[in-house]
């Protein structure tokens, strides 16, 4: 028998259907269908009192550490966090171990990821064990699955092999995305350089670091004429360099992540290595610039970073620990803030976390259209709750926002009309 | 002071072997120690341990974060000879970056009402040290002109690797404190320097060994610094008097 869930006196906002009204929402085998004539007897009505009803969430960013680290995340783990974050489709990063250079790592994570909570996305290694020497294969990790590249992690330190690697991507189709670190720069460097790094005696990481990279990549771009997109942009200067190459026409995107509009390198001071990422936390003037692009565009997605790591790699001195953070079930609350600040309105949220992840990596999703799979996200913006590091899905605890009053989360999650995650 | 003293360095700790500073420490800790007194490479590594451990724990020296015995011990020597601190120019000069003595003793001076200012080439000076409430000097003239105290930091020959100045001898010709740069200073400027001194480096020898000089003070004064730490972190009486409620 045919299941059919109506999601009942929602306020369903789909930015590119530019639609935004309370109605209900059909839907049937896992797609979204027309509003019938009477309530057949065997549907699932499920009244939303006004909720949200949003395009499934799309993190564009995630490091789900399977295979080779699972004791840090796995996809399941991963992905059930992605799904009570409500995210319904993730990318997940090729810093594997081994690295997801290869079709058969890529096989490997789609087969894992079958039956799990979210779509998982694999995005493949620029180069072979992004070393940065020598192209991967891409055509057949495309056909396996990848749907984009990067050696994210570390920075392409070649000029050339960054050309090469956009070059060769866009025969192929696949968007490059790029972690933009001039190493020679940020080598050792563990906070942002600053007042705080001194103060605390660390070795600090330089704008600079990221927005030369940020630069070349524009460049290689313009040259080759491939799509590229900036991952986790952190700095006012890179984003006035996004501003001015998108201006121009340049095919550039770019993402930030919810820590860099949220918090700043004061976060780190007592040496908390749940403050540690990279690139750093900056100074409240990036703070403030990374808000204005997420508002004036220049910013295309909020994307999470999501890095879980065990206490083996954080609870140790600063220098030696890890870098990143946890992300994916505080993203949502954290973005919603910026929509009950007034900086950005809901249309733009949705924007951000599901419509532009979904086109700039080319996957379904984004849309409430008839006929479009049921991934959906339906948010209170207004439940207040605290956020407990503890009680998360995922296996990392390593979050600077645990014990955090949030407001606004997602309450329910529908994975092609699969429930993923219920919290109404 | 008649405690029982262990002493644990890296090289031969369970580091080596790939044990965590926490579970070093926590061995540690099960000899009942009251204090540790902890020198490391990692800026934050003592705070780090008081988080995990019971023990009272003095910092002796993280990364190039600070050094609080030292910064006092610097205060201590300067107080003995102007009897009060307030207006005094202090000047610091060389590799302020990587120095944790800097940090302590410009927190430190400031604290005791005077006027720090450091000097050496950019690439010493680090980023938002002015925030620590230093003023910066174009050049180590500048600094030194009306100094009361001019305190000469080590360069770390080991440093080198990251090219900060281009030789030791182009160091000392633009930076090294001499008797001729030290005309402009008051004539009873103090000359400091936490050691080892790179002699005709950061320090000729006529000012290391010169009138002013109050280094081995600096040393002498370290051993009562430190016995005043252990003495007070142990729960000694305030009040100055070391007899008194013991």
């Amino acid at each position: 028998m045919a299941e059919m869930i109506i999601l009942q006196n929602g306020r369903i906002i789909d930015p590119l259907q530019k639609r935004d009204e309370i109605a209900d929402l059909w839907m049937r085998d896992g797609k979204i269908v027309n509003r019938a004539q009477g309530i057949p007897g065997h549907a699932r009505c499920i009244d939303l009192g006004g909720k949200w009803v949003v395009p499934g969430l799309i993190d564009m960013h995630v490091h789900l550490r399977e295979p080779g680290e699972e004791y840090k995340e796995t996809i399941e783990t991963g992905t059930r966090a992605a799904a009570a974050g409500g995210f319904t489709g993730v990318a997940c990063m090729p810093n594997t171990r081994p690295v997801n250079d290869n079709a058969t790592v890529t096989r490997f994570i789609c087969e894992k990821a079958g039956g799990c909570s979210t779509h998982v996305y694999p995005v493949g290694a620029i180069s072979r064990e992004s070393k940065g020497e020598g192209l991967a294969e891409y055509g057949e990790m495309k056909l396996a699955g990848v749907i984009a590249l990067t050696d994210d992690g570390v920075p392409v330190v070649d000029s050339q092999l960054m050309r090469r690697a956009m070059e060769y991507a866009k025969s192929h189709g696949l968007l490059v995305m790029s972690h933009s670190e001039e190493f020679a720069l940020s080598r050792n460097g563990c906070m942002n350089e600053g007042a705080v790094s001194t103060r605390l005696g660390l070795r600090g990481i330089p704008t600079a670091a990221e927005s030369i990279m940020v630069y070349r990549e524009i460049a290689l771009s313009e040259l080759t004429g491939a799509r590229v997109h900036i991952a986790h942009v952190s700095s006012a200067t890179s984003l006035d360099l996004i501003r001015q190459a998108k201006k121009r026409g340049v095919p550039v995107t770019a993402e930030t992540a919810p820590h860099y509009f949220t918090l700043t390198e004061e976060a780190v001071d007592g040496y908390n290595t749940h403050a540690k990422m990279n690139p750093p936390l900056r100074s409240e003037k990036d703070r403030q610039a990374v808000r204005c692009a997420l508002a004036d565009g220049t910013l295309d997605a909020i994307a999470t970073d999501h890095a879980p790591h065990s206490i083996l790699e954080k609870e140790v001195e600063f220098s030696a620990a890890a870098n990143g953070i946890v992300g994916l079930e505080t993203a949502l609350p954290l973005a919603l803030a910026l929509v009950h600040e007034g900086l950005i309105s809901v249309n733009r949220l949705v924007h951000l976390m599901s419509c532009s992840p979904a086109q700039i990596l080319g996957v379904p999703g984004g849309r409430l259209a008839v006929g479009d799979p049921a991934d959906i996200t339906v948010i209170d913006p207004e439940r207040v709750f605290t956020f407990s590091a503890e009680k998360s899905y995922s296996k990392g605890k390593n979050t600077p926002f645990d014990g955090w009053e949030l407001r606004g989360k997602a309450v329910l999650t529908l994975l092609a009309g699969r429930e993923t995650y219920n919290d109404l | 002071m008649s405690a029982d003293t262990f002493n644990i360095t890296a090289s031969t700790s369970s580091a080596t072997k790939g044990e965590t500073l926490i579970d070093t420490a926590k061995n540690i800790e099960a000899m009942n120690p009251d204090i540790i007194v902890i020198r490391h490479s990692c800026s934050g590594a003592p705070q780090l341990l008081a988080r995990h451990i019971g023990a009272s724990i003095i910092n002796a020296g993280d990364g190039s974060h600070e050094h609080p015995s030292q910064g006092l011990l610097d205060i201590m020597t300067v107080l003995e000879h102007k009897k009060d601190l307030t207006g005094l120019k202090i000047t610091i000069v060389g590799d302020i970056a990587h120095s944790r003595v800097a940090v302590s003793d410009i927190l430190g001076f400031i604290k005791m009402g005077a006027v720090v200012y450091v000097a050496g080439p950019a690439t010493f000076i680090p980023a938002g040290i002015e925030n620590l409430g230093a003023q910066v000097c174009a050049s180590v003239e500048e600094a030194v002109d009306g100094a009361d105290v001019v305190i000469a930091l080590r360069i770390q020959q080991e440093r080198q690797n990251d090219p900060l100045i281009p030789s030791l001898r182009e160091y000392s010709a633009f930076y090294g404190i001499n008797k001729k740069r030290l005309e402009a200073a008051k004539p009873d400027v103090l000359i400091m320097h936490p050691g080892p001194i790179n002699r005709g480096v950061e320090l000729n020898p006529d000012v290391a060994d010169g009138p002013g000089s109050v280094i081995l003070e600096q040393v002498n004064n370290g051993v009562a610094v430190r016995m005043a730490l252990l003495y007070l972190v142990m729960g000694g009486d305030k009040s100055g008097d070391a007899q008194g409620s013991q």
